[in-house]
Parts: structure tokens; C-alpha cells; sequence
């Protein structure tokens, strides 16, 4: 889990360089990602992690925290 | 002969009072209402002296922002759209090109418009609603007024890093509107799910289309595009049934199988353009609507929206790109090789358009004009112009163009077209920033930059926002020790890409 954690972070660094994704938990409530970085990051989590996000999984909740998107793509590999 | 664009309402008017022509999840304005609220900013932007000069439309994306803008047309003026989320810096640029007398706000805007050091005259929509219509001065105005006049100015990245402001006049705009609609088909029952920003000219094919027909237009909520269900939901919702969107929206609902979950119900025409719409997307997009219209559209800003067109009505390889096809009816190309002569037929050449779309050019900047619309040199008679878009295309076996490359370093991302030299201009601005090189990685749609210097990239990243528009801002950003240049000393593209792709 840390892993996948960290992977994310990394992934969400190389997007916007200036923000603090290891706490922030509003990045869709603060509309700090907007639907560039979610089309980006859904590309990118589904190359890195070899899995597929089904578009059911693509709603604010799951994309508002690095936790979150880390708790997404765990369940998504256990599948 | 129809030489206003705003004939397209008083005509419709009548017939449909009452139908909501522009709405979204807050307001919803009637054509009657549209009509009031346009002649009453007209009425109110005459009586303050304002006539035949910009007039900035400062608000958010809203049906009022669009209803201003048919207001500083009865004024006999021409608008300019600006974003709220453009960064400070490029709205000052911008502001500080057209010299504006007056300025449209909501009161959101309003507060944000100190900062830009903005003196002029500033209105408030809601206020300006409330003027008394005047409408012997309206018809007074109407009467002096020719379809060569502007009718709006709209702002395009520009290789120097200073925003190009591209003006189009009504005739250009009413023989896109005409050949568009005849081209996909629109009528009264259209109702359209906008996603394009009001600040382009991309959103033409909404607006005047609905003020024609007495059609209906929805603003779909931004926050939509980020989530495909929500998206799909929205559109049944409101039961729209046209779409032009850029091809990543589109691309998004196909990709992730939304479809599964939620189908379009009452979509029937979908449009899209601006970059290459990949065919394995298409085809699942065929497969949930077999009976729709799918048609591939492109066309420069500098050419009044789109020029070209191409109904996708055959099956694709998956490595074959959708052609670009056939120039509307009443617009020309020709494909001019590097001698300025017709390039042969199958071999490519720079797609050069002549016709009415032609628009007026970059506002205030007569040498840029002069660089890109130019004599056609097929024809050494009489004068005409054409525009050279930078574009290299060339036929295939069907006789319809396909998109080859650039001439230049202009990129198309996101649907958006920007100048690489616009970001590396800005970057090499940043204190710490030494050289800078930009490159676009075409697979995976990413500007990637490149710069030395003692710069932390953090704050390089904080300093671009501040500058450049959310969709100019680079996806990677890269610190090297040394800038690579080639013999004659040019910034070495190429192998900056083979770095990239080495990592």
C-alpha cells in the first residue's frame, strides 16, 4: 500500500509541482485538479499499475486525496 | 441579403418567445429575455458614447456572459471574451493591447478587476439589464453598420509570448454559421451540450446556430469532463442531442468504459475536431450510437471556427488517421508547396484558405497579418487574399485532405492550440532560469520543458501559473545541466526528444 502511495505522489508531483499532494484531501473540492489532470492521471495510474479504472470508480471521492486514489488502485490490482 | 448576425434573433424571436435558447444548472434565458437584456447593454453602452471599439465581456461562463455578448453587438461595438481563470499576468497583457472604454463584469468578476490595474469604465450585467431599450438609437446604429464591421475579438497563443487577438466580422461568422448548420444538420430541435470556452471561437458553433433555428444550448458543468458518468448523466438529463467537443472529452467516456454504465439516449450528432480522434475510441462510440452523425471538423481561429469537414462513414484501421475532407461549401484550399506553387496531387503541401471566412486578423499587430494572410500566389491578377495556416496535409485516394504536420512549433494540446515559444518565453523570464527548451510528446499529450539554471523547480512551476493559461502549462518539467543547440546554434528539438525518451 505505501508503495502504491508513493508511486501516486510521484505521479501527482510531475502534474503540478507546486502543490503539497502528501496532505491536501480537497483536490476535487478545491478544484486543484481539473478534468486535464484527471484524464492525465487516469492514463498514467492505468499504464503504471497495469490495471483499468472503470468509469464507476472515476468520481470526486476517489480522486480528492493521494490516500484515496492509493485505496482506489489497491483494490483495483486485488481484483 | 442578411448582413448582421443579430438578424438571426429578430428573426427567430417572434416564433419562439418563450423557449429557453441559453441555459445552464442556474439560469435558463428565454429568447425573449435574451433579446431585452442584448438591446437594453445596447441602449446602455451607445448612451455612454461607446461605438465601433472592444468592448471586454469579463464573466464568468454563464448564459449572461453569452447574452453581453449579442448586447455589445447592438451597440455596434465588438466583444472580447476573457476568462476568469486566465492567470493576472495575461490578462493585463491582453488589456494592455486593446485599451478598452469599457469593460462587462458579474459581480464576481468585478473585485478581480482591480488587480489588473484596469481604469476604465466597468459595468455590471445585472445593472445593465435594467436600461431603458432605446431602440430608434438601436436602429440608428443597425443602419450605418456593415457585415465587414467586427463583431468580436478572440485571443490565440502567440509565438512571441504575447497573445495574438484574432477579430472576425459578421459576414465571415454568418457564412460559417449557414454552412456549418446545412453541413451537420441543425434545426429547431437541436439542442446543444457546449463544452468549449466562451473565450474561442469554437463556441461559435453553438451560439449563432441556436439564435437561427431558435435551437437550445446547455452549458455542461466543467467539473462534467472530469467525471464520465456524471457527463453521460448530464446529457440524457437535458436531452441533448449535438455535441462538438474536443476529442479528449469524448475520448474520456470511451475509454474508461462508461458506456457499460450509462448510454447517451437522446444524442444524435457529435462533432469534434482540433486534434486526431483515435479509431479504436471511434469505434466504440459507433457501437453505442450506430445512427449518429460523427463528423471530423477543422479549421484555424484565423479562418472564422472551422473550415473543413469529414462525415467518418467508413470503417478504420486502427493506424489510419480520420481524414480532415473537404473544404464548406464557399471556402477554398489550396495545399502550396515550399515554392509557393499547387502542390501535386497525393504530395503535401501547406493548406492555404481563401474565402469569405477569411477573418480580419490580429488586432493592433499589422506585420503579423501581413506574415500569414497573404496575395494568393496563384493568382498574380487581381487581389486575393488567402491564409496560410502552417498546416501540412495532403490528399489521399478519395480526394479528401489529411492532416500531415506542423510548418512550426505549434502544437495542438488538449484540443487547444499554443506555441511552444510562448512557454519557453515565459520560463526563460523566471530569475535562475538560464536556457529553455520545449518539446511536445504526441503519444502521451505532454509539453515537457527543459531549462538549466539554479531555479527550483517548485517555484519555476508556481511562476508559469501565474503567467500562462491552465492548458499551457507543462506536464513535465525537466532540470539539465546543459541546453543541447545544434551547429548554428538553434535549441536542439530533437535532442532534447531523445532525452525524454530515454528516461
Amino acid at each position: 500500500m505505501n508503495e502504491i502511495r508513493e508511486t501516486i505522489l510521484e505521479i501527482l508531483q510531475d502534474l503540478h509541482e507546486d502543490v503539497d499532494f502528501e496532505n491536501e484531501d480537497k483536490l476535487i473540492d478545491k478544484k486543484i485538479l481539473d478534468s486535464f489532470d484527471i484524464v492525465t492521471l487516469i492514463s498514467e495510474l492505468s499504464n503504471e499499475f497495469d490495471v483499468t479504472i472503470p468509469a464507476d470508480k472515476i468520481i470526486p471521492e476517489n480522486f480528492n486525496s493521494a490516500d484515496a486514489l492509493a485505496e482506489m488502485i489497491a483494490a483495483l490490482e486485488d481484483e | 441579403m442578411q448582413t448582421n448576425v443579430l438578424e438571426y434573433l429578430e428573426q427567430t424571436l417572434p416564433r419562439v418567445p418563450d423557449k429557453i435558447a441559453f441555459a445552464d444548472d442556474q439560469t435558463q434565458l428565454t429568447f425573449a429575455q435574451v433579446s431585452q437584456n442584448a438591446r437594453a447593454i445596447g441602449s446602455a453602452l451607445h448612451a455612454d458614447g461607446l461605438s465601433g471599439e472592444p468592448v471586454v465581456v469579463f464573466m464568468e461562463k454563464s448564459p449572461a456572459a453569452i447574452n453581453a455578448f449579442f448586447g455589445v453587438i447592438y451597440a455596434g461595438c465588438y466583444y472580447v471574451p476573457l476568462d476568469v481563470e486566465m492567470p493576472a499576468f495575461r490578462i493585463e497583457m491582453i488589456l494592455e493591447q486593446l485599451k478598452p472604454r469599457a469593460v462587462i463584469c458579474d459581480a464576481v468578476t468585478q473585485e478581480q478587476l482591480g488587480k489588473f490595474g484596469y481604469t476604465g469604465r466597468y459595468y455590471l450585467f445585472d445593472e445593465m439589464i435594467r436600461t431603458p431599450v432605446d431602440d430608434a438609437a438601436l436602429a440608428q446604429i443597425r443602419a450605418k453598420q456593415l457585415d465587414i464591421d467586427p463583431i468580436y475579438i478572440v485571443f490565440t497563443s502567440g509565438s512571441t509570448g504575447v497573445p495574438k487577438g484574432i477579430l472576425a466580422c459578421h459576414r465571415s461568422v454568418i457564412d460559417y454559421i449557414e454552412n456549418l448548420s446545412e453541413t451537420l444538420g441543425f434545426n429547431s430541435e437541436t439542442v446543444f451540450g457546449n463544452q468549449t470556452p466562451l473565450y474561442f471561437d469554437a463556441c461559435l458553433k453553438e451560439l449563432y446556430p441556436t439564435l437561427k433555428f431558435g435551437a437550445t444550448t446547455w452549458l455542461v458543468p466543467k467539473q462534467c469532463f472530469s467525471f464520465p458518468i456524471q457527463l453521460v448523466e448530464y446529457l440524457n438529463a437535458h436531452r441533448i442531442n449535438t455535441v462538438c467537443w474536443v476529442v479528449s472529452a469524448l475520448t474520456m467516456i470511451s475509454a474508461t468504459g462508461t458506456f457499460k454504465t450509462v448510454k447517451p439516449e437522446t444524442l444524435h450528432t457529435v462533432a469534434f475536431g482540433s486534434e486526431v480522434f483515435p479509431v479504436k475510441q471511434y469505434r466504440l462510440w459507433r457501437e453505442v450510437l450506430p445512427d449518429a452523425k460523427f463528423t471530423n471538423l477543422y479549421g484555424p481561429t484565423e479562418a472564422t471556427g472551422m473550415s473543413c469537414y469529414y462525415h467518418v462513414n467508413r470503417e478504420f484501421e486502427d493506424t489510419e488517421a480520420i481524414p480532415i475532407g473537404k473544404p464548406f461549401r464557399n471556402t477554398g484550399i489550396i495545399l502550396l508547396d515550399e515554392h509557393d506553387k499547387e502542390a501535386a496531387f497525393g504530395e503535401p503541401g501547406e493548406i492555404c484558405i481563401r474565402g469569405t471566412c477569411l477573418t480580419m486578423g490580429y488586432f493592433g499587430q499589422p506585420d503579423k497579418t501581413a506574415e500569414v494572410f497573404t496575395q494568393n500566389p496563384l493568382q498574380t491578377r487581381f487581389q486575393e487574399l488567402i491564409y496560410r495556416t502552417g498546416d501540412i496535409a495532403h490528399y489521399n485516394a478519395d480526394g479528401d485532405l489529411v492532416f500531415v504536420s506542423r510548418k512550426d512549433y505549434q502544437i495542438k494540446h488538449m484540443g487547444h492550440r499554443i506555441e511552444l515559444g510562448e512557454i519557453e518565453i515565459n520560463c526563460g523570464l523566471f530569475d535562475g532560469v538560464e536556457f529553455v527548451g520545449c518539446i511536445y510528446d504526441k503519444v502521451k499529450g505532454k509539453i515537457v520543458l527543459f531549462y538549466t539554471g539554479p531555479a527550483e523547480k517548485a517555484a519555476l512551476a508556481a511562476y508559469l501559473k501565474e503567467r500562462l493559461p491552465r492548458y499551457m502549462q507543462p506536464n513535465r518539467i525537466r532540470q539539465i545541466d546543459e541546453m543541447p543547440h545544434t551547429p548554428n546554434g538553434k535549441l536542439d528539438r530533437k535532442a532534447l526528444a531523445a532525452r525524454y525518451e530515454a528516461e
